[in-house]
């Protein structure tokens, strides 16, 4: 009985302690006043506020276009690596090949950023492209350090279900492409659309490797917020929050669903 | 025949991929950091000169200069200390969370498990601003602190370093409670039943049995939140103030204030030396190690 009780204390504490700032966010979006931090009464003011603001709007509409590219061309890439380290035996140099597909994910982004931005100089001083930095250059930068994240999530499920299956199919005649289309790509499709969303995700809410990378014309919806709230606090912001976190913790439950699947 | 090609395919063209934009970059700051820095743009000489016959142009004079600076050793250390510091909070919190949402029914489990990690999907940046209106001066936690007669008068709770710690285990606290349940979730509570029928209390049988079979999962949530931690940028810069400068920040100026390519160059390279090649190295002898023991 009385283990049952910190139990559930714990827990709820945890969650308390998790779920409270969001919230915090979200009631403050609701206020009137202007001085975020003063409450004056419940309005939608700032919601208003934010769709007419065309600089969040742009912002956003170049993120979500980023995202969407490079998280396909990232899952593209990420299921090659992951079925490639699964089922593939000959892969020259495969200690380096690990070493490409894997440290992506405990570099810094700060170092990451800055060996892109150092890259795109050099190749422009070399062969003229690319002249400037956009939109283009954040799009190959987030590529790159998401396909790890789509890998492992590949390489774990490939691991995970039996080999037999595609033998089989493979005994009772199928050729190696039909086996991948029809036995492999289907068993694996939850995970990849599990690794689609979160490279979305990921290339979406990132800001440093964008801010290193970034040029005229790109300024990507977290560049844009940062701006305006590094140093203070804005009510734009508060609203944005709100409904950003909303659309985000959507995409969080279908990653859920998605990669649960597999599971079961 | 035909699949022989396809397997090269599906091998070489991430490989290309990651090889260009990734390992390539890596060697560019490796070689800008080894270059003799000068004014003019890019403001570093080129390490190949031609001009009066072949002759290589390098120097070590850059990690001369930040080794010997307590600037930018003092920022290593400070990162290093936040990271410690962060994670055994991390620790801390996530480890009795992450035992009783594991050692609760199957269905609430898993309806805990997405609660708990949920929040990690929602954006980062934002999650951290959310602590700055908590943290002002008239937030609210200095007015429920004031109503409660606590205080006198708000405490400056934003811009120092705990105000940083706060935010990072804020953040950082889902990734440290995904994995310690994956491991706590596979161990067999009866093995806590049995060591009470063995006569050990609750706090042997923590130390004794509960703790020596979690540390997998110790070991892979601390990696999770202390590779990052090192090389955060945004929290500090949002949460922090004056009294600690860290790597993230001393990497950042360097480049963008005082635009010192060489010198940012042979931070970040240091960078990956120091900070991140020891922790790989420890995961990599780690997970051997554990599969040798089979833990």
């Amino acid at each position: 009985m009385k283990s049952s009780l910190i139990k559930s204390t714990v827990i709820f504490l945890g969650l308390f302690f998790l779920y409270f700032p969001i919230l915090v966010l979200i009631f403050y979006s609701f206020n009137e006043n202007k001085r975020v931090m003063v409450w004056k009464g419940f309005s939608l003011r700032w919601y208003n506020e934010l769709f007419n603001n065309e600089q969040i709007i742009e912002a956003f509409i170049i993120s979500i276009k980023i995202a969407a590219l490079s998280a396909t061309f990232a899952t593209i890439l990420g299921v090659m690596i992951g079925y490639s380290l699964v089922r593939i035996k000959k892969i020259p140099f495969k200690s380096f090949y690990i070493f490409l597909s894997s440290t992506p994910l405990v570099l810094p982004e700060l170092i990451l950023g800055l060996s892109m931005l150092l890259f795109f100089i050099s190749l422009n001083n070399i062969i003229g492209f690319p002249s400037s930095r956009g939109q283009l250059t954040i799009f190959i930068s987030h590529v790159t350090f998401c396909i790890a994240f789509v890998a492992i999530i590949i390489q774990a499920r490939l691991t995970d279900f039996n080999k037999n299956i595609e033998e089989a199919a493979m005994d009772l005649g199928y050729n190696y492409t039909k086996v991948l289309y029809k036995i492999t790509l289907p068993i694996i499709l939850p995970s990849i659309i599990a690794g689609w969303l979160l490279a979305f995700t990921i290339s979406l809410d990132d800001l440093v490797v964008a801010s290193f990378t970034t040029g005229p014309g790109a300024n990507t919806l977290p560049i844009v917020v940062f701006s305006k709230v590094r140093l203070g606090l804005s009510p734009e912001v508060n609203a944005l929050s709100a409904i950003l976190m909303f659309a985000l913790i959507i995409i969080g439950l279908f990653y859920f669903y998605f990669n649960k699947k597999f599971k079961h | 025949m035909k699949n022989k090609l396809f397997e090269k395919y599906f091998v070489f063209s991430p490989y290309f991929w990651l090889v260009l934009f990734f390992f390539i970059p890596l060697a560019i700051i490796f070689k800008i950091s080894i270059s003799v820095s000068e004014w003019g743009m890019p403001p570093y000489q080129d390490i190949f000169l031609f001009d009066n016959g072949f002759k290589i142009n390098t120097t070590f004079e850059n990690y001369v200069y930040i080794f010997s600076d307590y600037y930018y050793i003092g920022s290593f250390v400070n990162s290093l200390i936040l990271a410690l510091i962060s994670t055994f909070f991390c620790l801390l919190i996530g480890f009795p969370l992450a035992f009783y949402i594991a050692t609760s029914n199957i269905r609430l489990r898993n309806i805990l498990l997405v609660l708990v990690v949920i929040p990690f999907w929602s954006s980062f940046l934002l999650r951290v601003y959310a602590w700055k209106i908590i943290l002002q001066n008239n937030g609210i936690l200095n007015v429920i602190l004031l109503n409660l007669g606590i205080i006198s008068e708000p405490l400056q709770l934003l811009y120092n370093q705990y105000a940083v710690i706060m935010g990072i285990v804020y953040t950082y606290l889902p990734l440290m409670i995904l994995p310690l349940y994956g491991y706590l979730n596979k161990f067999d509570l009866n093995l806590i039943e049995a060591s009470k029928d063995l006569g050990l209390n609750r706090i042997k049988t923590f130390f004794k049995v509960i703790l020596p079979l979690s540390v997998p999962g110790i070991v892979a949530g601390s990696l999770l939140v202390f590779i990052p931690v090192v090389g955060e940028f945004i929290i500090p810069e949002m949460l922090g103030g004056s009294d600690r400068l860290y790597y993230g920040k001393i990497l950042w100026e360097e480049f963008f204030v005082n635009r010192n390519w060489p010198g940012a160059s042979a931070l970040a390279f240091s960078g990956i030396i120091i900070l991140v090649l020891p922790i790989v190295i420890f995961q990599l002898l780690y997970s051997r190690w554990s599969q040798k023991n089979e833990i």
